[in-house]
């Protein structure tokens, strides 16, 4: 009996444990997720209200009459004090009211959902790009440490690192664009296949495809490919420097030996044992990666007039287009924190250490 | 230990050869029937125009709408009907009756009256948006506007302006974007919660202009497509398209390739280039945006006409004009652009180090002084800047320059925070009581004012000039309302805050094949119908 209600006992805690446990979990990360989005929308409101640019300017422009001006001030809000803004701003938020943008004359999350997928199109081809040969890269360099093609390697991360994203551009423009033809220009697609597919993802080339246009497909390709060629390579010199250095940590350790030892072929304790061991690291640097090419390709949509999220927060930035600016930062905040939850997911695929609660 | 075979090598090298030696040879050429014009646009915020003031947006809306009065391609300094067909002015002078042009229609199909004319400048009053002042300084309101101004049949317009007002003011009103003509019907079958259709009008075009709108989409294109019935005849070219490309170096690369007809925004590096390739055409003609230099009269020294005087002459105008805003702009010193009535080319200042120091020493200022100089960082304020930061120390004025964004520069203008500043002005309609009005109406100092006009932003307090001006603008007499501008002008470049500086010159490349782009002085006149290729 004591026995029986001891295991019923066991069996009852560690039901409500296994159930409990996910759920504080849950309940933790909603409440860190809550607190990092509050805290971004303070400070980005913050930065919006104190920067020296007068939102009213940016919508009534230099000449419009001082009635003119103060009316539109009061309908921004300006004329209530600070914290009855902010306090406005969040209930509008939470009720899905990002506001209008200025620049646009339409909906913040109309503009977001308008942009965002180019964004999207363009980083995941430059993601794939960084990851297909940054990874190779980086574990050649290891394996190859201080002989050429480690130098090469090195070489082209340094040029990756240092070479201005904005100047490579207009280079890669004037070489594969203007002298070669290999690609096609600046925008997303010629004047010629303008409206031709109707949107459903945003991405261009998927929606051709989806459509059946070929022609439309290739076009949107020779946009893309150029940058997110140099995209690409930007993210492929970072992946590749930190691949080298994780694979020369494992490199280093004794299991390896132990495995050479033990007669396993070079290219197995390379490419399974060894960079098995890094993936987990990999992921970190991959998931910052993509999200720092989803905000963070201002220049290049800027040189190749790539209508993305970065062009559009650019945009608003200079334009003091507060709603568009902060409904842009929540966006990339968003990202972030959803990419943070999946690179824990994926940790917990490639690591079983890490599925254990302790 | 596990080194890389050149066997290995060779193989991966090879593996990557398909890719490397990839190479679609892509075609370039815009369609025939399309001209595809390359600029930044980021300034369009609205395509309504009742509302519409950003210079792109006025552009694009020259081409929708059709005026009640016109200034044409074929002749930009005449005015002529547009709408209206013919017009009269009463005894009084502040009757106006315009006869609607017969037979015309919207693009909707509906006819085109006289009502609609009053609707579109109603609205514009009842709006009072950006542009609303344009209307309402000639005494109209919310309250008042739908008495003052009436169609009085489908094909008569009147309007009764209280504000006394010479009738080529009024007359050149009528050729702006307030006087821009609306489908009322179409428009107010999309009105929402009685905002006379502005949200929809922002994003959709109601006309009877040479062009309908296809689709605007912010910081990527505007595309436009002709109106084969407009009443001047189909445009030569059956669609637009304005594409948004705002880095210089990109437009040289397109313009070349043929993927764009037309770059609006080379450099002056990026033009150079260009001179030698036979397929491209550069064309330059008279803009009507004024550069200068403006000065707060708060500033201490600044505050004596003797040392205003001596900046003017402590600036090489003709040394920047020659070096880096050659063929992009010209010396023009008065407030006017050449090209408007009552323009004259009156420069009187030139680098003269040895006056102005006399100048200096007999204002009491014999060392000279230290004064900030805040410019935005587009082109070419940051250089026209420090060309005047070295020719002022020359005088012992120390210049700081302070750099920032254009509406943080604005808006250190507007509340006269600033000492002095590198800005640009354009005019908002084709006559001169447009610059005029801005840049003499000073007899209120109070804050905040009626209107942050020139003078009250330097704190030049100027009632007699003002009143001066106010009687230019109700002149009947043509001959001598452009004396009394001419007049004004030099008053106002000899003592003013302002250091005038540049007029600009339109600097065009294009497609060769490209032909009739039109010389407007300003967006009004950036008309595409007459553009055609060979």
């Amino acid at each position: 009996m004591s026995a029986a209600t001891s295991g019923a006992g066991h069996t009852v805690g560690g039901v409500a444990r296994r159930i409990v446990a996910p759920l504080r979990r849950l309940g933790a990360l909603l409440f860190s997720v809550a607190l990092t989005f509050l805290g971004l929308t303070g400070v980005t409101f913050a930065i919006g209200r104190f920067m020296p640019i007068d939102p009213v300017i940016a919508i009534v422009g230099d000449k419009a009459s001082q009635e003119t001006y103060d009316r539109v001030y009061r309908e921004l809000g300006l004329d209530q004090p600070v914290l009855v803004q902010y306090g406005t701003y969040l209930g509008k938020i939470a009720r899905g009211d990002f506001g209008n943008s200025v620049m646009t004359a339409r909906p913040v999350l109309e503009d977001l959902v308008r942009v965002f997928p180019a964004t999207i199109e363009l980083a995941f081809l430059a993601l794939v790009i960084g990851v297909v040969l940054g990874i190779p890269f980086g574990v050649i360099a290891a394996t190859n440490r201080g002989r050429w093609p480690d130098q090469i390697v090195r070489f082209m991360s340094l040029v990756g690192y240092s070479m201005p994203v904005f100047w490579l551009g207009l280079v890669g423009l004037l070489l594969f664009y203007a002298k070669l033809g290999w690609v096609e220009g600046p925008g997303r697609l010629d004047v010629a296949f303008d409206d031709i597919v109707a949107p459903v993802t945003g991405m261009l080339t998927i929606d051709a495809l989806m459509a059946g246009e070929g022609d439309v497909f290739a076009n949107a390709l020779g946009h893309l490919v150029l940058p997110a060629s140099i995209l690409g390579f930007l993210s492929l010199a970072y992946i590749a420097r930190m691949t080298r250095s994780f694979m020369l940590a494992q490199l280093e350790q004794e299991y390896i030996l132990a495995a050479l030892a033990k007669g396993l072929s070079p290219w197995r304790i390379i490419w399974v044992h060894a960079l098995g061991n890094v993936w987990v690291q990999l992921v970190t640097v991959i998931a910052l990666t993509f999200g720092s090419l989803l905000e963070g390709a201002v220049l290049t949509e800027t040189v190749f007039a790539w209508p993305g999220l970065g062009l559009y927060m650019k945009n608003s930035l200079f334009a003091a287009d507060l709603n568009a600016v902060l409904g842009g930062t929540l966006l990339i905040g968003a990202i972030y924190i959803l990419l943070n939850m999946l690179s824990d997911l994926v940790y917990a695929m490639v690591d079983p250490r890490a599925r254990e609660p302790n | 230990m596990f080194k890389l075979t050149r066997r290995q090598a060779l193989a991966a090298f090879s593996a990557m050869a398909p890719v490397a030696t990839w190479s679609p040879k892509v075609e370039a050429a815009t369609p025939r029937d399309a001209l595809v014009i390359a600029k930044s646009i980021d300034d369009i915020i609205t395509l309504d125009p009742g509302e519409c003031y950003e210079l792109t947006g006025i552009e694009i809306c020259t081409n929708l709408y059709d005026r009640i009065l016109r200034y044409e391609a074929d002749d930009l300094s005449k005015m002529v009907g547009g709408i209206a067909e013919s017009w009269e002015v009463g005894a009084d002078g502040k009757t106006y009756t315009f006869k609607i042009r017969p037979g015309q229609k919207f693009m909707s199909g509906n006819a085109v009256t006289a009502e609609d004319c009053a609707w579109s400048l109603q609205r514009v009053v009842i709006m009072n948006k950006t542009s609303g002042f344009l209307l309402t300084q000639f005494g109209w309101n919310k309250d008042n506007v739908k008495e003052l101004v009436k169609a009085t049949s489908p094909d008569t317009l009147v309007i009764n302006v209280p504000a006394a007002f010479a009738p080529t003011l009024v007359l050149n009103m009528m050729t702006s974007i307030v006087a821009s003509v609306v489908d009322m019907k179409t428009a107010l079958a999309n009105e929402k919660d009685g905002d006379l259709a502005n949200a929809w009008l922002k994003t959709n075009s109601a006309s009877s202009g040479a062009y309908k709108l296809v689709a605007w989409r912010p910081n990527e294109s505007v595309t436009l497509e002709a109106n084969p019935a407009f009443r001047l005849g189909a445009p030569k070219l059956r669609r637009v398209i304005m594409r948004h490309v705002p880095e210089p170096g990109s437009q040289r690369l397109q313009l070349e390739r043929g993927d764009i007809d037309v770059a609006r925004g080379l450099t002056p590096d990026q033009l150079t280039p260009l001179a030698a390739n036979k397929d491209i055409r550069v064309e330059s003609f008279p803009g009507a945006n004024n550069f200068y230099a403006i000065m707060n009269l708060k500033h201490g020294p600044l505050a004596d006409v003797r040392v205003r005087r001596a900046v003017k002459m402590l600036v090489d105008y003709q040394a920047m004009a020659n070096t880096f805003l050659k063929d992009r702009f010209f010396v023009h010193q008065t407030f006017l652009p050449i090209g408007y009535f009552g323009a004259t080319p009156y420069n009187p200042f030139k680098l003269d180090v040895e006056g102005a120091k006399r100048l200096l020493a007999e204002a009491g200022y014999p060392n000279g002084f230290e004064v900030r100089l805040s410019a935005n960082t587009n082109n070419p304020f940051p250089q026209i800047a420090q060309a005047m930061q070295q020719t002022m120390a020359l005088g012992g004025i120390k210049v700081t320059i302070a750099s920032g964004d254009a509406r943080q520069v604005i808006g250190e203008i507007r509340g006269r925070t600033f000492q002095m500043a590198v800005i640009s002005w354009a005019p908002d309609y084709f006559d001169p009581h447009t610059n005029a009005d801005f840049f003499v109406q000073g007899e209120d100092m109070s804050d905040p004012p009626k209107a942050r006009t020139g003078p009250w932003r330097a704190s030049w307090l100027i009632p007699e000039l003002t009143a001066e001006m106010r009687k230019a603008a109700q002149e009947l007499d043509g001959k001598k309302r452009e004396q009394m501008y001419i007049e004004l002008q030099k008053k106002v470049t000899d003592e003013g805050p302002y250091v005038w500086m540049f007029q600009n010159n339109w600097v065009i490349a294009m497609r060769s094949n490209l032909q009739g782009y039109p010389k407007g002085l300003f967006e009004d006149q950036f008309f595409y119908r007459t553009i055609s290729k060979t």
